[in-house]
């Protein structure tokens, strides 16, 4: 059976005729999809972030590139990210269902069934990757062909119900923007476009961990393995600790290359030290003592580790600005 | 009374007008992004060549060409 199709939009006229329903009643109490709708399939906010460290990947690389030309790289990457949450969304429609927090996406809901935002995903893959690859080169429309294929196929239908290691391995979808934002500009991959992408990959864990811990959503009944259900609030909070050590040589050695310097690397020394911070309050919680403040200190952190990001890739935007290495 | 509720839009009309406008917003900008794209292309001397019957001359060797 194709995941989604068990939603059947109520508009159907076979649905109706089934239920016995006239066309005013149907229309009375039915939803029907409107823009909005598939433009919410595309996941808009997870599409910022791959802008933005797309945008950044392009605008530090070593070959300039003409501004509509990087205009249209950076929308055609945030095309193939929204046609890879499209895919998501029509995989995962069962577990949206179950979960409070993602009951109301369009497809549960019923205003979108799985088919069209299957279609919808596959469209924009195609016209994604091939605008990509007339837009700046095949190497990178390659590439992007290879995250929404990690995304959709490895993280979506493999590791997110298998392992409690799915964000820790699903996380590389997310960072490889920057990569192919890079590989637009010069056609290939250097040690600063794998460190950019190694800044969002061990970020991530200890990002959606800290999530984790204060929303409890109901991942066990989603048949989905979060290290927090299936290793304990315990362990996820030292793993928490683990990945802002790993993070921080990662971070600083990015300011080491040609797209760091002095700018950066004072950003990312300071950060580092605040996430690493954070991530050892956290360790040292209890579960009771948490509950007790309401998650105050990983709430903080989650928020830290929002900043923590953005910062990272404003401050390498400044050093190139002003003059890097 | 009764035409009052002829007269007023329904949600559904509503719905369906949002996706027909939007939808044609996007194909425009689409059209428009693909325009603009080519003419940017074509300024900076990229190479674009379709099959046109003839020996490409980016393809014929630089000695064969210039004899």
């Amino acid at each position: 059976m194709i995941p989604g199709s068990q939603w059947p939009r109520p508009t159907d006229p076979l649905i109706q005729k089934r239920a016995g329903m006239s066309d005013t009643h149907a229309y009375d109490h039915t939803p029907e999809a409107e823009f909005g709708d598939f433009v919410a399939l595309l996941k808009p906010r997870v599409m910022s972030l791959v802008v933005f460290t797309a945008f950044v990947g392009l605008w530090v690389a070593p070959v300039p590139m003409h501004p509509f030309l990087v205009f249209c790289s950076v929308l055609f990457i945030a095309l193939g990210g929204g046609a890879s949450g499209a895919l998501n969304m029509w995989y995962d429609a069962d577990i949206d269902a179950v979960m409070n927090r993602t009951r109301g996406r369009p497809i549960p809901s019923g205003r979108v069934t799985g088919g069209e935002a299957l279609g919808l995903g596959l469209g924009l893959t195609v016209i994604a990757v091939m605008m990509l690859g007339l837009t700046a080169n095949w190497f990178a429309a390659g590439f992007l062909a290879f995250t929404i294929f990690f995304y959709a196929v490895i993280y979506t239908m493999w590791l997110k119900r298998w392992t409690p290691q799915n964000i820790v391995i699903g996380g590389a979808a997310g960072a490889f923007p920057p990569m192919i934002g890079w590989a637009c500009a010069t056609g290939g991959i250097s040690v600063e476009s794998f460190l950019m992408f190694a800044l969002i990959f061990f970020w991530t864990p200890p990002h959606f961990w800290a999530l984790a811990l204060f929303m409890k959503e109901d991942y066990h009944k989603a048949g989905v393995p979060m290290l927090t259900v299936t290793h304990g609030r315990a362990v996820t909070r030292r793993h928490i600790f683990g990945y802002t050590l790993v993070l921080a040589p990662f971070a600083l050695w990015l300011g080491l290359t040609s797209v760091g310097g002095p700018i950066y690397l004072a950003v990312a020394l300071v950060l580092n030290v605040l996430f690493i911070r954070g991530g050892w309050q956290i360790m040292r919680r209890s579960e009771e003592t948490a509950i007790a403040d309401n998650y105050a200190v990983e709430r903080r952190v989650f928020k830290l580790s929002l900043y923590y990001l953005f910062l990272h890739f404003l401050a390498l935007m400044v050093q190139h600005w002003v003059g890097a290495w | 009374m009764v035409m009052q509720q002829f007269q007023t839009e329904h949600e559904l009309h509503r719905r369906r007008r949002s996706r027909n406008v939007g939808l044609g917003l996007v194909l425009a900008a689409f059209v428009a992004l693909v325009f603009a794209l080519t003419v940017v292309k074509v300024r900076q001397g990229d190479l674009m060549e379709a099959f046109d019957h003839q020996p490409r001359t980016s393809i014929v060797p630089q000695d064969e060409a210039s004899e």
